[in-house]
């Protein structure tokens, strides 16, 4: 047994976090600055996080990431690292030529109280930013939320850093995806055109993290939202925020700062989410939902009638970020599964509160854990107390799976085992289609391993 | 760079003329602000020697420029990512916010493999004390107090060691105070690391500081003697992808016993028997040659440096370990070994080098495998052109005998050095003098290691704490064959069209140690750079772009 230590009998644990389903905040600030075209992102502290950020976002794209550092030594933690971000700009600026540097910081200059705004400014005066180049940042301490809260605050850094209200419209919608895949990005982008809306969207790191083999390393790849799109931001009929605890905080930032709405929806995942999210794009757009929309919204559908009796009262758990969960969990409701334990490790109580209501209606109580505590120990120890037909998950997730014989989907952040997500979409019509061909590809599987000989089948 | 066609690789087979090393220098640094290139050219060196025949002098262990986009990482890494994560039955907790926990977390492939289901291993597990704000102001040491006893509730493990972050010496939490409580409370083995990830330059200071804490807190805990004729230690091998694994069945074969692995699949009942062995063989140089010189100072063992990777590499170590032992039977069964083992090598290798021979590699790796891969090459054919480390030292690059000359700057002044003294009752010089002067005679060096250079062609090019941007340029220059590096580089360089070789997680393959791994590498670079991948970079079309006005079908 791969967690042989894992036992049945669950003692309360206030301090000891065990295998987390979090991480800290630092990365998803550097995933958020990916998603800036011409942008590299700086890790504001020691030289170890950057590395073991950029390490594990590579092994989740499969992709170069590229991100510098203030390689803080003891001195500049003792002193402030006001020297070693000045010396880092001009470093940059001069060797890698980006657009924009993407400051955010780490546990270790959070701590000794470094003003990075300040710094930046002092960068500007000392002639350490080029004209037309920008330094923007964030504060991301990891001692605080999780790697979602992290994407969060540096998405609303890059909405507060540029954007400009000019007071003519530029008849677009800014859209903000939320943290998900570059082939999430994608799909959003291209429902959102299909229904004849222009999007801004950002962050966007779809052709940046999933990008092609062509013989030439390209350092700035071609994706990303650029400044101009930033900048007209300020001028967008509305914000969709996809996902209340990484997009939201960006959109009431440009609400407040630019008067544009917004509106905060979950991810469109699964049935449910997406079809709220084509309504509201329907309504605030005033546009008709094309015949392709439906056809795809249709053929979703058909799957799910064609194959339900699979899926019918099959007992799942669940560890993820929260934005992610939440429409997954109303899906797997919705094709008749049923959620029984579910953990997210960054905190909010919203969470708690949104699960519970989302399985109310349903014949038994759920396990569901946020923050502290709520590690995939503890779901481990709760599929133990009351076993499951399906586990989604991270990658980390296989080592319950093989202990428990359970099938397991791979789903969310980071999949470093596999390839494959951040070509293929997960979200709306279209990646409910792939979510539930997942499902049921291993569900079938099952079946097929498990079947005595003469009860095994060839039609299903 | 262009794509390469079946072509072309051939006609880079056996090329003699490589661009002058000087030049290539100057290249590398011209982009850079004045005060970076002065720095980094004192870190990027063609391989010159001087009429002495001593190499040149390798700025190394300095510090990182900010914003250049290093490789490096943290102390905390290095202490408990490299030296401790192996263990697989101390209970390894992390202070700190969870971030330091989650990515050491089996992203190194130690492999464990205890003797039996019962045996604790806690590899697969992840702790952490997940500080949250509220620690960070008003101290951690609550907490970790709280957490070291439900981990103690939950687990019952032999031993719990506490890894230090970032915060934790900021905020002046005494991590060693709570393991001394902790330990008196618990009655099992209760210790600290103060492996911040700020102290020194590099993975380096952690090395030292995990040297340390494993030294005073462990080695010497359990005097028991294994009964077997011919005992050693293995020193700085982590069993990435089953090295240490081969290596034991190596070693069986031959009779030798291992007592302790530091750290591949170790225990801690092996780190505190450990000083009952009667060699201590260095495979990791950097990493490990501090418990190696602690080691011979209190117990009187002696230390000789082995490289278990290349088929000479593993037969020459094995002879050198049974030259030690000076009993002609194990000399014997050595050299039988060896000569059941090579057929099969010879028969790969001869195959693979009609396709790999004459091939350029690069290698940037850590802070020993630039050096210790560079033979098993040479088997196959391949030149390693350009070479360096993360985070060696001087003596890695140039040979120990310049470790008197090396100063230690103020960013490292910080990393305690113990004052190791004889132990008076346990202390047993494992060979008389008169033993070692014949032994060193005979060609067995103590307590020796030559560095990287010395191994190296003279036009090569050797560059400490790499950049991307000079990787960038040295791919441009060079057009190696094969670059050798980790995964933050991995993918930057594939995309360029050059294959690409992780030589920290070997691209989940291995073993790559002792003789079966050297067929595995053999096999596996040839592989790399032969596919048929890279020929096809250009599509169809984009060698004629101009629609012709003849159609196929016409």
């Amino acid at each position: 047994m791969l967690l042989r230590h894992t036992n049945k009998e669950i003692k309360p644990r206030e301090s000891l976090t065990v295998n987390p389903a979090k991480t800290c905040q630092p990365i998803g600030a550097m995933y958020a600055s990916l998603g800036i075209h011409n942008c590299l992102p700086h890790s504001h502290g020691s030289q170890g996080c950057c590395a073991y950020h950029r390490s594990a976002l590579t092994r989740h794209f499969r992709e170069p990431v590229m991100a510098a550092t203030s390689s803080f030594t003891e001195g500049s933690s003792v002193f402030g690292g006001q020297s070693n971000l000045i010396q880092a700009i001009d470093t940059i600026f001069t060797t890698y030529e980006p657009d924009v540097i993407a400051v955010h910081t780490t546990c270790l200059s959070e701590t000794i109280g470094d003003d990075v705004n300040q710094i930046a400014i002092k960068a500007v005066k000392d002639g350490k930013v080029p004209k037309g180049k920008y330094v923007i940042h964030t504060s991301t301490p990891s001692y605080v939320g999780s790697h979602v809260t992290g994407f969060s605050n540096m998405t609303k850094a890059m909405a507060t850093a540029f954007s400009k209200s000019t007071g003519v419209s530029n008849g677009k919608f800014n859209i903000i995806p939320g943290y998900v895949e570059p082939s999430d990005m994608t799909e959003i982008k291209r429902v959102v055109k299909e229904m004849g809306i222009k999007p801004i969207l950002f962050p966007d790191t779809s052709n940046v993290l999933n990008g092609p083999q062509t013989g030439k390393y390209k350092m700035y790849p071609d994706g990303g939202v650029t400044i101009e799109e930033l900048t007209s931001a300020g001028d967008s009929i509305g914000t969709i925020a996809l996902g209340n605890t990484a997009s939201a905080d960006a959109a009431r930032a440009l609400d407040t700062r630019c008067k544009v709405p917004c509106q905060v929806l979950d991810l469109p995942i699964g049935l449910a989410a997406t079809d709220r999210f084509i309504n509201t794009l329907r309504t605030v757009a005033g546009v008709n939902v094309p015949a392709s929309i439906d056809l795809e919204r249709g053929q979703l559908l058909d799957i799910i009638t064609d194959m339900q009796a699979y899926l019918y009262h099959k007992k799942v758990a669940l560890a993820g970020d929260p934005d992610q969960l939440i429409p997954l969990v109303e899906f797997l409701i919705s094709i008749d599964m049923m959620p029984v334990h579910i953990v997210t490790g960054t905190p909010g109580k919203d969470f708690v509160k949104r699960i519970e209501a989302l399985t109310a209606d349903l014949p038994y109580k759920v396990n569901v854990k946020a923050g502290g505590g709520a590690d995939m120990y503890l779901l481990h120890q709760w599929i133990k107390n009351e076993p499951v037909d399906l586990l989604i998950s991270n990658t980390y997730g296989k080592y319950i799976a093989r202990d428990e014989d359970i099938p397991f989907m791979r789903y969310g952040f980071p999949i470093v085992d596999r390839v494959g997500h951040s070509y293929f979409p997960s979200v709306c019509y279209k990646g409910g289609m792939r979510l539930l061909e997942k499902i049921l590809d291993l569900l079938l599987d099952r079946i097929d391993r498990d079947s005595l000989e003469e009860t095994f089948e060839l039609v299903m | 760079m262009s794509l390469k066609t079946k072509d072309q690789i051939e006609t880079t087979t056996g090329r003699t003329e490589i661009p002058d090393p000087e030049m290539v220098k100057k290249e590398l640094i011209a982009k850079y602000p004045t005060k970076v290139a002065r720095k980094r050219s004192k870190q990027i060196m063609p391989n010159t020697t001087d009429e002495c025949g001593n190499p040149t002098v390798m700025g190394a262990n300095v510090r990182t420029v900010p914003g250049i986009i290093t490789q490096r990482g943290c102390c905390y890494a290095g202490c408990k990512g490299v030296i401790m994560g192996p263990t697989r039955d101390i209970v390894n907790l992390v202070h700190g916010p969870i971030g330091c926990s989650f990515y050491a977390w089996l992203t190194r492939r130690n492999q464990t493999r205890p003797p039996t289901d019962q045996d604790d291993n806690y590899m697969t597990y992840c702790f952490s004390t997940d500080m949250q704000d509220n620690d960070i102001v008003f101290g951690g040491e609550k907490k970790l107090k709280a957490a070291i006893q439900e981990a103690y509730d939950n687990f019952k493990p032999k031993a719990i060691s506490i890894f230090s972050t970032c915060p934790v010496g900021l905020i002046g939490d005494d991590v060693h105070a709570v393991a001394r409580e902790m330990k008196e409370k618990l009655g099992i083995n209760v210790f600290g690391f103060s492996c911040e990830g700020y102290k020194g330059v590099s993975q380096s200071a952690g090395h030292h500081i995990a040297n340390n804490g494993i030294f005073t807190h462990v080695v010497g805990e359990n005097d028991t003697i294994m009964d077997a004729d011919y005992k050693i230690n293995l020193l700085g091998e982590y069993n990435i992808g089953g090295d240490a694994f081969e290596i034991d069945r190596i070693l069986g074969l031959c009779g030798i016993s291992l007592v302790s692995t530091f750290s591949g699949n170790s225990s801690y009942d092996q780190f505190a028997n450990c000083h009952t062995a009667d060699l201590n063989a260095v495979m990791c140089h950097r990493s490990i040659n501090y418990v190696a010189d602690m080691l011979e100072i209190r117990y009187g063992i002696p230390w000789i440096k082995i490289n278990f990777i290349g088929a000479q590499a593993t037969a020459k170590s094995l002879r050198k370990i049974a030259q030690y032992f000076d009993e002609p039977e194990l000399i014997e069964r050595v050299e039988a070994v060896i000569a059941a083992e090579l057929p099969e090598i010879e028969r790969v290798k001869e195959e693979v080098k009609q396709r790999c021979e004459g091939k350029l590699a690069m290698m940037f790796v850590g802070g020993s495998r630039a050096h210790s891969y560079q033979g098993i090459f040479k088997e196959i054919g391949m030149r390693t052109i350009s070479a360096g480390y993360e985070f060696a030292h001087r003596d890695d690059y140039e040979g120990r005998r310049v470790i008197d000359d090396i100063k230690v700057d103020a960013d490292s002044r910080n990393i305690q050095e113990l004052e190791i003294t004889r132990d008076e009752t346990r202390y047993n010089p494992r060979k008389t003098e008169a033993e070692m002067a014949e032994l060193a005679e005979k060609g067995v060096a103590f307590k020796e290691y030559n560095g990287m250079m010395a191994d190296m062609d003279p036009n090569a090019l050797v560059i400490d704490d790499i950049s991307q941007y000079e990787t960038e340029k040295l791919i441009e220059i060079y057009k190696p064959d094969l670059y050798c590096a980790g995964i933050k580089e991995k993918y930057a360089v594939q995309k360029s069209g050059i294959p690409m070789k992780q030589l920290h997680s070997y691209d989940s393959g291995g073993p790559y140690a002792g003789f079966k791994g050297a067929i595995n590498f053999y096999k596996e670079i040839d592989r790399m750079v032969n596919s048929k991948v890279w020929g096809y970079i250009q599509a169809p079309w984009q060698g004629s772009p101009e629609l012709s006005a003849k159609y196929g079908w016409e």
